[in-house]
């Protein structure tokens, strides 16, 4: 019989602690799959923000190594320098990326350190229990906009890839969903697209994706998705907002 | 032999070079030595002053309370630094730039030169003022040895930076001579 | 035995990290601590090592982090405000166990304070510094010689415990030239087993601070508590000038030590018999040195730049019976010999019963 599915050699055996309907799980099985195609997990070290994703160490079957709350990119820029040899990214959700580590992703970004990161929008704090994000959309509720986000308190949501985009020292910025078998077959492309880059020394290397939190947006699964389509995607455009086709330094 | 000098002045005199010669030819005499500049703040309003500190034993203070010689090359320091002149010291002033009438001790041996005139007399170059000043501070010190002040700079000004070292020598020996023929 | 050369006290301290082995430097602009970045960004290119000007000291600390987890000798340097911002990632790195230098050259708090030298940072600095229980290792050189000699034994002992490392110094130290003989002496490099480079032929390896599990955080701190009680025991660093019947001894560290010293110079060729105790690493703390002195000189004065920091380890570490003085200049204030002097002469000539704090 042909094998024609399995599990990435990169990902660990054993169960996700993610709730149902979380897509940190796809994002994970994602990289590993990258890991696998490029033959890379022998060099590759990951850095997780903190968030739900910080027990990367758990699913990946790779050098990990914490870093502080939004400091990530900077961590990874002291790995890359010792070794620019090796793979290395960071996860980083969106308080962690888009708000306390805003100042690390962008300038990280903008001095074009050969790095991938993976950002995981869901438009809410995950692991401290649902409270409002930077990507936090206008009118959604959470535990710290209980009558819905208001732009005279609280500002508007944040397009990250589409501002990394902007900098000269980015390589490739995207935005993908996953809410969707199709979608996912989309994103996986780009996670291949960024590690990629990253192989061939074109410089920072991002991919957005929109994902669910079912459990902090008080959904089901199926709900969780519809909101994606429905109330993310008109203010989260897909697309790949940059793409470098050589180094700079060329 | 312990000796202490503030060096002072307005930035762009060479005072901190005059500091770094001094400290040099010290540190070439085997002694002890430390040099201390002043930085920050107290630049303001374009001061520089350094500290330097020569002694045969360990140095504990790098700074100095009471100094034992002051080299002055602008008012703002003169005023700032002659009443801390340990009674009997050495004060040297640049009356290029400084009014002799500002001086207030009669307790020290005082040296009034217009090192910048002389500079400019000897080898045509007023801004080699602070050497001429130097010389008049060692002549009247005795702390090094001017074959090793020759030495130091040496050591200091190499490649292409050699050139500079004829000129200061000829100004360094112009306040010597300044400061010998006044004690006749 | 190489050359004295008249040397900077930054540039001391920078020449003594390359000798080490150090080709990593992270650092944001601030003053009075501009010439080391200055230095470093032109001499590690040339070395080729990586010097990168940081976005803030958050990133700084956290690039240092990265550079150390990657088994690298890496350094920071910064000042009070700069060193504030670092304490989050100086946390995680003695939390995840990772070596590394940070460079405080002190300037005047709180708050945006002034940039003449002071002390003000020694709790700051030996008490941990950040959130949690723990320690940094802290020198404090009080020469342009010890810059160097300190840097390279800063980076030697952080590697051995695992732990960060600081210089705690002020902007006599860096500003300062004296002659330094740039030894070269066997600098030892431990093999890191621990260190991310990829899991290749051997399984993933995590660097981590985070604990959830029942009973984890605890045993991880007395692991820690257990390497700092090692490191007290083995490398306590401190300089004890000490006679037979002593009057009073004299206890201070870092630039204050230098005038302290003059002070005692001036003291002993009054006829007081004056005993002298620097920590030089300020943790772990010298506490058994100043315990065995005052077995039998009872009147202790400490000399700081600040409000009175030290006077903490050094109350903490006297033998019963020890009247104990203070003499602070905080804010940028600087003592003076004679002051000094004074001060000895009053506490030495005043009874047990004026004694202004008696322990």
């Amino acid at each position: 019989m042909q094998k024609v599915f399995a599990k990435p050699e990169a990902l660990i055996d054993t169960t996700f602690h993610f709730c149902p309907g979380c897509h940190h799980g796809t994002v994970h099985r994602l990289i590993c799959e990258a890991i696998d195609h490029y033959q890379v997990r022998e060099k590759t070290i990951g850095i997780p923000g903190v968030g739900c994703g910080v027990f990367l160490y758990d699913y990946i079957h790779i050098d990990v190594c914490e870093a502080p709350h939004g400091r990530a990119p900077a961590v990874a820029t002291g790995f890359k320098r010792v070794l620019p040899q090796n793979v290395i990214f960071t996860y980083q959700g969106d308080g962690d990326l888009g708000a306390i580590g805003m100042s690390e992703v962008v300038h990280t970004a903008n001095r074009g350190e050969n790095i991938t990161v993976i950002f995981v929008n869901n438009n809410v704090y995950g692991m401290t229990g649902g409270q409002m994000a930077p990507t936090t959309l206008l009118g959604q509720q959470t535990t710290t906009s209980p009558y819905g986000r208001d732009f005279q308190t609280d500002g508007y949501p944040i397009r990250m890839a589409e501002m990394l985009a902007t900098l000269e020292g980015v390589a490739f910025a995207c935005r993908v969903s996953l809410h969707t078998a199709a979608h996912v077959k989309k994103a996986r492309k780009a996670v291949f697209k960024a590690f990629d880059m990253q192989l061939k020394n074109m410089g920072f290397s991002f991919v957005e994706f929109l994902s669910a939190c079912p459990t902090n947006w008080g959904m089901n699964p199926q709900q969780s998705v519809e909101r994606m389509e429905e109330e993310m995607m008109p203010y989260y455009p897909l697309g790949t907002f940059k793409e470098r086709t050589a180094p700079d330094y060329l | 032999m312990y000796y202490d000098v503030i060096l002072s002045g307005f930035g762009g005199q060479g005072i901190l070079l005059i500091g770094d010669i001094l400290a040099q030819a010290a540190m070439m005499e085997d002694r002890h030595v430390t040099w201390m500049p002043a930085y920050g703040v107290e630049m303001r309003g374009g001061a520089a002053n350094c500290t330097v500190v020569i002694s045969s034993e360990t140095i504990g203070s790098p700074l100095a309370d009471r100094p034992c010689g002051l080299v002055s090359m602008s008012k703002p320091s003169l005023l700032k630094f002659q009443d801390k002149i340990k009674k009997g010291g050495l004060l040297v002033v640049n009356t290029s730039f400084v009014e002799e009438d500002l001086l207030t001790r009669d307790d020290l041996e005082t040296i009034c030169l217009p090192a910048s005139e002389l500079a400019f007399q000897e080898v045509g170059q007023h801004k080699m003022a602070n050497m001429v000043v130097l010389g008049a501070f060692l002549a009247a010190s005795s702390v090094v040895d001017f074959k090793t002040v020759e030495a130091a700079l040496e050591s200091l000004f190499q490649e292409e930076k050699q050139k500079l070292i004829p000129p200061m020598i000829q100004a360094l020996h112009c306040g010597i001579n300044y400061r010998e023929k006044q004690e006749v | 035995m190489r050359e004295r050369i008249m040397m900077r006290g930054s540039v001391a301290l920078a020449e003594g990290a390359l000798m080490a082995g150090c080709h990593y430097y992270f650092g944001y602009p601030i003053t009075p601590q501009n010439d080391i970045p200055e230095y470093f960004s032109q001499r590690l290119p040339q070395q080729g090592g990586i010097f990168i000007q940081a976005e803030s000291e958050v990133a700084s600390i956290n690039m240092l982090l990265g550079a150390a987890a990657a088994g690298a000798r890496a350094m920071s340097s910064s000042s009070g405000p700069g060193i504030s911002l670092m304490q989050e990632g100086l946390s995680y790195m003695a939390g995840s166990e990772l070596p590394g230098l940070v460079v405080n050259i002190t300037r005047i708090g709180p708050g945006l304070g002034g940039i003449a030298p002071s002390q003000g940072d020694y709790w700051q600095a030996t008490r941990g510094g950040g959130h949690g229980d723990y320690r940094l290792i802290v020198l404090a050189p009080n020469s342009v010689q010890e810059m160097y000699d300190l840097t390279i034994k800063a980076f030697e002992l952080s590697d051995k415990y695992r732990n960060p490392a600081m210089i705690l110094g002020d902007a006599i130290l860096g500003q300062m030239k004296e002659p330094v003989r740039l030894s070269d002496p066997k600098i030892q490099h431990l093999d890191k087993p621990w260190a991310l480079r990829g899991a290749r032929g051997r399984g993933p390896q995590l660097i981590k601070s985070l604990y959830l599990k029942d009973g984890e955080m605890e045993k991880h701190n007395w692991h820690l508590q257990e390497k700092y009680r090692k490191l007290q025991d083995a490398d306590t660093l401190v300089e004890a000038e000490l006679e037979d019947a002593m009057d009073i001894l004299v206890v201070s560290f870092g630039s204050c030590s230098r005038i302290v010293q003059s002070a005692v110079r001036l003291a002993r060729g009054k006829g007081i018999r004056v005993g002298m105790i620097r920590p030089i690493s300020l943790f772990p703390f010298p506490g058994k040195t100043i315990y065995e002195a005052t077995q039998t000189v009872k009147k202790v004065l400490t000399v700081e730049m600040n409000t009175g920091q030290m006077w903490d380890d050094v109350r903490l570490s006297l033998s019963p019976g020890c009247q104990a003085r203070l003499m602070a200049r905080p804010g940028g204030g600087i003592p003076s010999p004679l002051e000094i002097l004074e001060e000895i002469e009053n506490f030495v000539k005043a009874g047990d019963h004026v004694a202004k704090s008696v322990c």
